[in-house]
């Protein structure tokens, strides 16, 4: 057994109405990939937050290298060579790869003055990306690199300022394929240099592949910590969830109804390219794609988002025009998008007001809104898709991402909309959670709802849809029934030129 | 006081929640209250029905004001034209009702209309042009409706308006100013407005997440146009009280109002972030305001003097504000 780089002992953090984190103990070893495993508000997040001085816990102790931590605050934890990685980068756009790697330790010429060493810092930046085996433009600015190449910034960040303890919060939720290869690459190069990384993922794979020890937290609890080497993934999905997911994918096949939507000829110039589709009540049709192919951006086509350039949309047989969310909303087609705190929720709003937000119209009594009624269909909301609040009033930004998730569809199932189209309805959400949502989703068929559902998960493209789709460079390359599809016909035709580049 | 509120299931108990409103609005109330306890030994004069009669008076015009200001910065917004915008409403009724001799009761009329058309512009140079931030277009108003003012008044004042504009302006019913029950009135209806209309909650969807209230079939670009149509017609409502207390319509009045409605509105807690604020933090806000200049008045300090407190009332209050969500 190595040395103990990290020791926390009954860690506890209480906030209004709930513990978050009970009693916690985590133990990391020096030079160790040690994975933080957990479904949405077990306490991973709060754990990390502690660690670098965001919050203050209210029992336990820390000891970093044998040392108690007195006190925490993030300059301290950074001096301390911790170092956090976030999903959401902190990366500044507009500014260039050097200039963020040395935001607020900038190099100086002259000190007093404020003189930057620009030279200076464009040399070491480029000796960290070349360690990092990185070919980035010290000058390149952020927006202009992909997500991947702006995480391995992100890490360069760290490496600039002596990373003893690395972490990373769900890193690779965003990347494809090569750049996840890549990233792990980079995290084993790391180890090898005796960084210590605590790895947060819901990936099981990825956890497998990477990890050495795994510490498993349940309800703000600690549940265990093993060596990876020694457990299964159902071990870990059931040391999770406190029980076994017998069924990851609970498909309910239903009748397929009548056309409900649809799309013909649709293009909107760079992005979509003359995608035509049909979806059915009671079905589920699957759009798969890589990340970048279009899938969003044609489904924001598709309800008004986005201005389409040409193409026709029939809803029940009907052509119509959608210009705007509002019509779309109207034909009683809804778009949940992938990006839930930026675009599905109202945080610093109720849970009742944002479960009403879509139909307020629904509401109305003469000029004022009926409350009673509000009140009861989102109570009726809390119910049926079990979201965990202290009550209907109690704001948005205060539920976990599992739950803001169940607001978000809380808010259209109330619209009674007929045509749903799910963007990434599982990202960064845990195995029980998903199920849930695969549940929701079988409720919708049931009710002859028809749905579309985008994902980058290929099982559970397979797993979900009853007829599948597959995009690249925003157009349609393969179409297949969910039984006559496999991860491989679908890969390889996702990963098809659709000749988007080529055509105008 | 959080964890009282956020233990158990409440989802059966009331339809409003009196005390979390009183909770939300003790900051500013209580700053007012306070005030006043130590204006009340400051000073013999404060606390006597007249000088508290006054003291309403003087709120009056600009918590009408701040009512549509609040609008414009609960969607993250500003309306830099108000003050404006009430010279030209003020100053085009004055004509007609004084030069040409029109009814007075139309005249009125025309006074609204010129304020929600003012705002209503506002309101299209926003969404329609997709200028980048109200800040532009209603600092671009702020001169154009001014210029006009100035235009069609020749700079000189209009004077003498019938009885019953000048009551709306220095009337009282009992020891109460009319024109602070026409500000009650406005209140209470605001206070129904945005919490029970579908439009005020837009209006709050607006101002939290413009994006996801767009991608929840919330037509933002119609609900941010009846914010600066409303803020415009309110600021012509202040115009109306204003002309009855001077008993004129002059190009020049109403300059730096916007600038004491933003102050009212921060004070009253509202974020400039847009999506948090209520009519009754705006209201307490205006009174504060009110309550600091005649309390200066009575204490015989300069007016110079006098924009420098204000000046450093509005910092402290936001810094306050600031400081009591820290500790949420």
């Amino acid at each position: 057994m190595g040395e103990i780089f990290l020791k926390m002992e009954k860690v506890t953090k209480i906030f209004p109405g709930v513990k978050a984190l009970d009693e916690i103990n985590l133990e990391v070893e020096t030079g160790e990939i040690h994975v933080l495993l957990g479904e949405n508000g077990a306490g991973k997040s709060t754990l990390i937050k502690i660690l670098t001085g965001l919050y203050q816990p209210d029992g336990g102790s820390i000891y970093i290298k044998g040392d108690a931590v007195k006190s925490n605050s993030p300059q301290q934890a950074l001096a301390a060579g911790i170092v956090p990685i976030y999903q959401e980068l902190n990366l500044i756009q507009e500014l260039d790869v050097t200039e963020n790697i040395f935001m607020g330790r900038e190099i100086k010429k002259i000190e007093r003055f404020g003189i930057l060493d620009r030279e200076k810092m464009e040399n070491r930046t480029k000796e960290i990306l070349t360690e990092l085996n990185q070919n980035i433009s010290p000058t390149a600015l952020i927006q202009d690199l992909g997500v991947g190449k702006q995480q391995m910034v992100e890490i360069g960040k760290a490496l600039s300022v002596d990373v003893n303890l690395l972490i990373l919060d769900e890193p690779t939720s965003a990347l494809g394929k090569d750049e996840v290869k890549e990233l792990f690459r980079t995290m084993r190069h790391l180890k090898e240099k005796g960084v210590t990384i605590i790895f947060i993922s819901h990936k099981l794979d990825e956890v497998k592949e990477i990890g050495d020890r795994v510490t498993v937290l349940r309800d703000g609890k600690y549940i265990s910590t093993k060596n990876i080497a020694d457990v299964s993934e159902d071990d870990l999905v059931r040391e999770m969830v406190g029980r076994d997911i017998k069924n990851q994918f609970p498909k309910v096949k239903i009748e397929k109804g009548a056309e409900a939507l649809r799309v013909k000829n649709l293009s909107r110039a760079g992005v979509v390219n003359n995608v035509s589709l049909r979806a059915y009540r009671g079905k589920v049709l699957g759009i798969a794609g890589l990340v970048g192919s279009g899938r969003t951006e044609l489904v924001r086509t598709i309800i008004g988002a986005d201005r389409k350039d040409s193409g026709e949309i029939y809803i029940h047989g009907q052509k119509v025009e959608i210009n705007h969310p509002k019509d779309a909303l109207k034909y009683g087609m809804v778009l949940l998008t992938e990006d839930r705190k930026n675009q599905g929720l109202f945080l610093d709003q109720t849970v009742e007001f944002n479960c009403t937000s879509a139909n307020l119209n629904k509401y109305k009594q003469n000029v004022l809104l009926d409350l009673t009624r509000q009140k009861e269909d989102t109570v009726g909301l809390i119910r049926s898709l079990q979201i965990k609040t202290p009550s209907t009033q109690t704001k948005v930004k205060q539920l976990s991402g599992g739950n803001q998730q169940k607001v978000v569809i809380g808010k259209w199932l109330n619209t009674e909309a007929d045509i749903f189209i799910f963007d990434e309805p599982t990202r960064g959400i845990d195995v029980g959670a998903k199920v849930e949502v695969y549940n929701v989703i079988n409720e919708l068929t049931n009710r002859g709802v028809a749905v579309i559902m985008v994902s980058s998960e290929l099982p559970e493209i397979l797993g979900i849809s009853d007829h599948i789709l597959v995009i690249s460079e925003g157009k349609v390359t393969a179409e297949f029934e969910a039984e006559e599809a496999t991860q491989e016909k679908i890969m390889s035709a996702a990963t098809i030129n659709g000749g988007i580049n080529n055509a105008v | 006081m959080q964890s009282k509120e956020a233990v158990g299931i409440n989802i059966s108990g009331g339809t409003t929640n009196w005390r979390k409103l009183l909770f939300d609005k003790l900051g500013s109330l209580l700053g007012l209250i306070v005030l006043m306890i130590i204006l009340t030994f400051a000073s013999p004069y404060f606390l006597t029905v007249n000088n508290l009669t006054n003291v309403l008076q003087q709120a009056s015009i600009n918590a009408l004001v701040a009512s549509g200001m609040l609008l414009a910065i609960l969607t993250a917004g500003i309306d830099l034209s108000v003050g404006s915008v009430l010279a030209l409403s003020i100053s085009v009724s004055g004509i007609v009702i004084i030069n040409f001799g029109l009814n007075p009761v139309l005249g009125i009329l025309a006074c609204l209309f010129v304020g929600g058309t003012a705002g209503m512009t506002n309101g299209l140079l926003l969404t329609k042009l997709r200028l980048p931030h109200p800040f532009i277009a209603t600092l671009g108003m702020m001169n154009v409706a001014r210029g006009l003012a100035l235009i069609i008044t020749g700079a000189s004042p209009v004077s003498g308006f019938p009885d019953w504009i000048q009551f709306i302006g220095s009337g009282y019913i009992g020891p109460i100013p009319f024109s602070f029950i026409l500000v009650i009135v406005a209140v209470i209806i605001f206070h129904y407005f945005l919490n029970r209309t579908t439009l005020g909650r837009h209006i709050y969807a607006v101002g939290g997440n413009i994006e996801a209230a767009r991608l929840s079939g919330i037509d933002t670009d119609r609900v941010l146009t009846w914010v600066y149509t409303i803020s415009g017609f309110m600021a012509a409502m202040g115009g109306i009280v204003l002309m009855g207390k001077v008993n004129a319509a002059y190009p020049l009045a109403g300059l730096s109002y916007e600038l004491d409605a933003i102050a009212a509105v921060i004070i009253g807690g509202a974020s400039f972030l847009g999506g948090v604020g209520t009519i009754w933090g705006t209201l307490i806000g205006a009174m504060i305001i009110a309550v600091i200049r005649n309390g200066l008045n009575l204490l015989g300090v300069s007016p110079d003097l006098q924009t420098v407190v204000i000046g450093a009332v509005i910092i402290g209050a936001v810094y306050i504000d600031v400081l009591r969500r820290q500790k949420k």
